[in-house]
This record gives C-alpha cells, sequence and structure tokens, in this order.
C-alpha cells in the first residue's frame, strides 16, 4: 500500500487576522454621484469602487444601435492614486479586459428589451485599491443599476477566492495577492446571481485541483450571500 | 448640457436682480466639504465638494532625472481626467481640451505661485529628483470644477507625506511614509477663483446651467502679499471679450475675495 | 405585508397563485418577483412595483415639455430627457406651416408643452395642436426625477393647487419631469422651486399635502 504524504499547507494564518472564509469588513451607500440615473460605493476592507449609471439613453453612433433591444456598456478605470506604483491615466488592456468581462457579468440581469436602439452605460472607477476591484466594481455597479431604475431580472455580488499555497481564502487583500511560497497564490474572481445562482464572471490566475475548485464556489457561495445583504440594505434605506 | 433659451432669459433677468435659481447671491460660494485620505495609496489625497460638485485629487511621488536645465529641482506634473462617471455630457477617452484646460490652470496656479519648494525636493543634482503627480479625478460636474480642483490639489499637496527613498536599492519604499511634508513655502499659497460674466453681472461658483450660458470666464489664482491681494496666475475662456468695466469689478472682486475668503481657505488647506 | 415595502430586482413581493404579476414583476412559480427597484405595491390580488428612479416612459396622452433639438423638412426634433427623442410632425401644429419656414414656428432651443399621439419604444410622436399646447415663451424650467411627477401634482392636482394658491404663479407639469413656472415676481418663482424641492425631497412620507401646507407657511 502506497501512503500519500499530505503536505501542510504553508499558509496556515491569514496575515490581516481574518479567518479563512472571513470577508472584509463593508460599506455600501446609494447615491454619491447626483448628476448619474443611479450610482453606488461598495467598499470592502482598504478596496472601494464607485459606479454611476446612466440612461436608457439614446446612442451614438446610430450604426452601434440595436433595434431590437438596449445595450449595456461597462467602463472600468483604476485612478492614477489608487495603488502604490501611480498607474498611467486612460484605458490599458488590463482596464478594458475588465471592462469587457463586467459587461458579461451584468448582462444576464439587465432587461432591455423595451429600449431599443438605446444605451445603459455603467462607469466604474476605482480611487483606492487593495486588490478584488474587479468584483468591488461589479458589487457598486449592480446597486447603481438597480438604483437608476434599470429593469432587472435579479441582482448580482461578486467575490475574490484565492488560493495561497494549499489554503482556500475568501476575499484576498494585495498582500496575499502577492503570496509566493508553496504553490503561490491563484486569484478566482467570482460574479453569482442573487435568485438563479447563476454564475456571470468566472476567472482564474494560477493553479488549482478539480476538488479544491469545487469548494471554491461553494465559499464563493457563502460569501456572495453575505454581500447581497449588504447590497440589498442599502438600497432600502433610500427613500426611507 | 444644453440650456433653452427661456431659461437662459431668466436667469439673467434673476441677476439683474442680485438672485440667483438657488437663492445665492452674484459673489457667493456654495458650500465647500472637505474629506481626507480618500485613497491610502496615495501619499496625499482628499475630496472637495462646493454644493454636488465633487473631485477627487491624489499626489503620488516619484522620481526621474531632473531637466538639465534645473538639475537641483524636482518636477511637477499635474494631470485631469473629466471621466464620464461625473456627467452625463463627458465621454470616454482620451482627455480633451477641456481637460487638458483644467490641468493647465491648476498647475499654473501652484507652480506660478512658488508654492512647491522644488529645490528642497532634489535627491543628487543631476541625477535624481522628486517628482510630483497630481492627479484630478472629476466625480460630479455641477458647474466650477476648476476651482474645486484647484483647492483640491492645494489640499492634498499640503497633507501628503513624503515616502522614504532608499539610496541603496534605488528606489523609493511606498509603505514606509515618512513624517516629512511636501517642502512648501505656506505662504506663497493661491487659490483659485473663477469668475463668469453672464448678461451684465460677474458671478462666482457658477452651477452647470450657468456655466453653460457664460459669455466668458476669468480663473485667477488670487495670493497673499504682506495682507494685500496678489494675483499669481490668470486665465480667460471662452468666446466673448471683456470690457475696462468688467477688468475693473473683478479687480474689485479679487480684493473683496481676498479679505474674506483667504483667512478660511488656508484654514481648509492646512488645517490651522 | 409592510404596505410601502422597498424591493429590489429578484426579490419575492408575495407568494400565492392568487396573485397576480402587474408592472415591473413575472411570476415565478408561487411567487411574484420583483424585476426593478422600488415600492412593492399589492392592490386586490395586483401585484406592482412602483418606481422610484429610472427613465420617464412616454404613454400615449401624457402631457410633457421639451426642448426643440433638430429641425427636419417636415417636423422637429424634440428632447424631453427620455430614452428617445420625440418626433413633432408639421401637421400637428394648430397653424399651417410652409416648408422651409419650420425655424420661424419653431427654432433650436425653444420649449414646448406637448401631448404623446402614439410611441412604440423607437419613436414618439407628439401634438400641439390642443389648447394649452405648444411653445411657452418665456419662464423657468425645474427638471425632477420624473417618477416623483405623481406627488407634485397630487390627487387630481391637489398638490398643483397649494403650490399655486401658495405663489400665485402659473405652472405645468411635465410627465417627463420638466416642470415650466411663471410667476409675476420673481420671488414667487424661487419660492415655487423651494417648494417642488421639498415635495420631491419628501415624497415618501406619510401625510405629505399636510407637510407641505406647513412648508408653505413657514415660508412666508
Amino acid at each position: 500500500m502506497v501512503i500519500k504524504m499530505v503536505e501542510k499547507s504553508k499558509y496556515t494564518k491569514r496575515m490581516d487576522g481574518r479567518k479563512f472564509d472571513e470577508i472584509r469588513p463593508i460599506e455600501a451607500k446609494i447615491g454619491v454621484i447626483p448628476s448619474a440615473d443611479g450610482s453606488a460605493m461598495f467598499k470592502t476592507g482598504d478596496t472601494v469602487a464607485i459606479a454611476a449609471v446612466f440612461g436608457p439613453r439614446v446612442l451614438h453612433p446610430q450604426h452601434m444601435q440595436n433595434p431590437e433591444k438596449g445595450i449595456l456598456r461597462v467602463n472600468y478605470g483604476m485612478m492614477p492614486f489608487s495603488v502604490s506604483d501611480r498607474i498611467r491615466p486612460g484605458p490599458s488592456r488590463r482596464s478594458q479586459e475588465i471592462s469587457k468581462v463586467t459587461e458579461w457579468a451584468l448582462a444576464p440581469i439587465v432587461e432591455l428589451e423595451a429600449f431599443p436602439n438605446t444605451v445603459v452605460d455603467v462607469f466604474i472607477q476605482i480611487p483606492q485599491a487593495d486588490a478584488g476591484t474587479r468584483v468591488a466594481g461589479i458589487n457598486a455597479a449592480v446597486m447603481a443599476l438597480a438604483h437608476a431604475g434599470v429593469p432587472m431580472k435579479e441582482m448580482a455580488s461578486a467575490i475574490s477566492i484565492g488560493k495561497l499555497d494549499k489554503t482556500l481564502v475568501v476575499d484576498i487583500n494585495k498582500d496575499e495577492e502577492d503570496f509566493r511560497e508553496g504553490e503561490g497564490s491563484t486569484d478566482i474572481p467570482i460574479c453569482i446571481l442573487s435568485r438563479s445562482k447563476k454564475i456571470s464572471l468566472l476567472q482564474l490566475d494560477g493553479k488549482i485541483s478539480v476538488k479544491e475548485m469545487k469548494k471554491v464556489f461553494k465559499m464563493a457561495k457563502e460569501a456572495c450571500t453575505k454581500i447581497h445583504k449588504v447590497q440589498v440594505k442599502a438600497l432600502k434605506e433610500v427613500g426611507r | 448640457m444644453n440650456v433653452p433659451e427661456i431659461q437662459k432669459n431668466r436667469i439673467i433677468e434673476y441677476l439683474k436682480e442680485g438672485k440667483r435659481f438657488d437663492g445665492r447671491k452674484p459673489a457667493e460660494h456654495r458650500k465647500i466639504e472637505v474629506k481626507l485620505g480618500i485613497s491610502k495609496k496615495a501619499e496625499g489625497s482628499c475630496s472637495v465638494k462646493f454644493g454636488d460638485t465633487e473631485v477627487y485629487v491624489g499626489v503620488k511621488m516619484g522620481t526621474m532625472e531632473p531637466y538639465p536645465d534645473h538639475p537641483d529641482e524636482g518636477t511637477m506634473v499635474t494631470s485631469a481626467e473629466l471621466s464620464p462617471i461625473a456627467s452625463p455630457d463627458f465621454e470616454t477617452g482620451p482627455p480633451r481640451i477641456d481637460a487638458i484646460e483644467l490641468a493647465r490652470i491648476v498647475d499654473r496656479g501652484i507652480r506660478e505661485s512658488g508654492f512647491i519648494n522644488f529645490k528642497k525636493l532634489c535627491i543628487k543634482e543631476g541625477e535624481k529628483v522628486w517628482s510630483v503627480n497630481l492627479d484630478i479625478y472629476a466625480i460630479n460636474d455641477d458647474g466650477n470644477l476648476i476651482d474645486a480642483a484647484s483647492l483640491g490639489s492645494l489640499i492634498a499637496l499640503a497633507n501628503a507625506k513624503m515616502p522614504v527613498y532608499d539610496e541603496k536599492e534605488e528606489k523609493i519604499k511606498y509603505d514606509m511614509l515618512s513624517d516629512n511634508p511636501i517642502p512648501l513655502n505656506k505662504n506663497a499659497m493661491a487659490f483659485n477663483i473663477t469668475f463668469h460674466k453672464i448678461g451684465d453681472e460677474i458671478i462666482v461658483d457658477p452651477n452647470r446651467e450657468e456655466e453653460e450660458i457664460s459669455e466668458w470666464r476669468l480663473s485667477c489664482a488670487i495670493a497673499d502679499n504682506k495682507g494685500e491681494a496678489m494675483i499669481t496666475a490668470l486665465q480667460k475662456g471662452k468666446e466673448s471679450a471683456l470690457t475696462d468695466e468688467d477688468i475693473e469689478k473683478i479687480l474689485n472682486l479679487v480684493e473683496d475675495k481676498y479679505k474674506k475668503m483667504f483667512p478660511k481657505i488656508r484654514k481648509i488647506v492646512f488645517g490651522e | 405585508m409592510d404596505k410601502r415595502k422597498i424591493v429590489v430586482p429578484g426579490e419575492t413581493i408575495i407568494s400565492g397563485e392568487e396573485f397576480l404579476p402587474g408592472d415591473g414583476t413575472r411570476r415565478e412559480e408561487q411567487d411574484i418577483v420583483a424585476e426593478r427597484y422600488g415600492l412593492a405595491d399589492v392592490s386586490d390580488k395586483l401585484v406592482r412595483v412602483i418606481a422610484l428612479s429610472g427613465v420617464y416612459v412616454p404613454r400615449r396622452g401624457n402631457t410633457i415639455i421639451g426642448e426643440v433639438i433638430d429641425i427636419t423638412f417636415n417636423g422637429w426634433i424634440i428632447d424631453f430627457g427620455g430614452s428617445v427623442n420625440g418626433f413633432l410632425p408639421i401637421s400637428e401644429v394648430p397653424k399651417y406651416i410652409a416648408k422651409g419656414e419650420l425655424q420661424e414656428f419653431l427654432d433650436f432651443g425653444d420649449i414646448i408643452v406637448a401631448k404623446v399621439q402614439g410611441t412604440d419604444g423607437r419613436s414618439l410622436d407628439l401634438s400641439t395642436k390642443l389648447r394649452g399646447l405648444g411653445k411657452l415663451r418665456e419662464g423657468m424650467i425645474i427638471k425632477i426625477n420624473p417618477n416623483k411627477v405623481p406627488r407634485v401634482i397630487g390627487k387630481e392636482g391637489s398638490m398643483v393647487k397649494i403650490i399655486k394658491d401658495a405663489t400665485n404663479v402659473e405652472i405645468t407639469v411635465g410627465q417627463n419631469g420638466w416642470i415650466w413656472v411663471k410667476g409675476s415676481k420673481i420671488d414667487d418663482e424661487l419660492k415655487t422651486k423651494k417648494i417642488i424641492e421639498f415635495i420631491c425631497e419628501n415624497s415618501f412620507i406619510e401625510g405629505l399635502t399636510d407637510k407641505v401646507a406647513e412648508f408653505v407657511k413657514e415660508l412666508k
């Protein structure tokens, strides 16, 4: 009989003292940008995202219009001073990719059949980043879309699950993202729809076993349920 | 933004009686609100609100080779983004002339007043100096982004801390902020007021509608010279031209605003 | 159920086969599910979500206020802050206009009151043929969230009446959230603006009419 040695993970305790399944403290707020049709701020730990929604509004140029339904357009960006090493303002390959995957994450929930030839613009900005900016951006954008009164089938929440050496953790921060020991750090951003529980964003950067991946989805679902509650609370506080 | 003709006429009629739609007097600012530290990753940062207008400003320090004509002086780069998050009128894409002009006005107000002591930002003459990166982001545009951005820049600079420069490794340790502020000449501070002409009246701190219909604007960086108002930068914008009478009115307004606002602005900037 | 419950998209408002899904809702087996953010309303068995926000959706017969932004060979393009622009054809103004004389009748930047003739989501046809419609020549335009319009008008126009009694202004409330106000004095218009802003800020409190009446008294 061959006895398989199970090696112990090199990541035994989280650097900021959280439990493995613990998300950072969350704050959420609606209506942070008065000029927008809908807006929201979503903060987890030191990561802050603000989102503004404009529309449905007439889409220019005309050749981009869809006569069957309105289109959703997302633009994500990080402010130059949001990270230690200043980022040059303006779009990068990274920000353009994140804009697109965010668009795909949000597309299944919005219903724009009643608004042909129009566009709903979602703008996401990150003033302060400590990893997980794309998922924070999605969480803010979903709230801003609801706040703007855009018809939606359901809401959505997103979280980043990390694998540090052999340990799975929820909501990784920048220090964890930079973990290099053992198998290093794997980042898995996931977006889960609030009612159907479908997955509308899924990316992975690193190495992970199939068995572990099953656990990742379970952890993500639990975390997203918690995040959803915070989003809903912020929306329900308005108008009171 | 497009302001309909009848609305424009009404705004002008109101101003003839010294009134504005939001109840302010022509030379009255909106409420100014400041929040420090909107990004922990910046060496200094803040948000500034003039009513519903809001800007974020962040300072990031870097190093570079000095310019040959100033081998012992640090440098500054000011950039502004009029991000479409702030207004239905802004578009995505590279900064357009309005964002470029805004950054230039803010930059000039700071540079020409001598607010930053660039000589003290020298690391090794002819080889390495500090560079100050000032980034301005419009968050919500309800008019007068120029003055909000200008004030935000002063506040972010005054509250910034220098990061540690590791001479051996020749790089900046961003996670080790020192207690040292950016070397500033506090007495040289200049703050910006942009005057707008609507009908026969001159107003300050316009909202979006007022800004849209004004004939010209004049941005003045106002500093103190031994208890007297001093102008350190000017920029006239938009298509109409100023008369002698306009100039006289503005110069009087500059003195008046200097007396009433300068101590308050100093307090906001330096927290004294 | 709480009468004034705010719901979010995807939330079950109420369960049971006897309920009917109305505006802003759908049925999912036993559940009536919200499809937009707003106030849930259950009247008899009809469940709907009253929007708190969102773009104005035009309906036939609505009175709206808009601005001429373009002139074509046979009519005017009107912006009213909706997701499409409106079209006022030359045949829908109360006067014969020869082609080529459109700009003299209604020019770029003019503000009009119009009725919605018909809409299919892609276009919107307007008319100014009835009395009280057409170009507005002076006054102030106040833009509000179109979802607050019912509160500014009040039950059978009760709120508008309070405003008029307090300020003596002429007022037209467009369903699209653009409000035209004209008073004989500037202060009357400013007062009207303050009252309208008060209504919008407090639109979801109980007994709004009384609160507005109080506010009006304080203004004097």
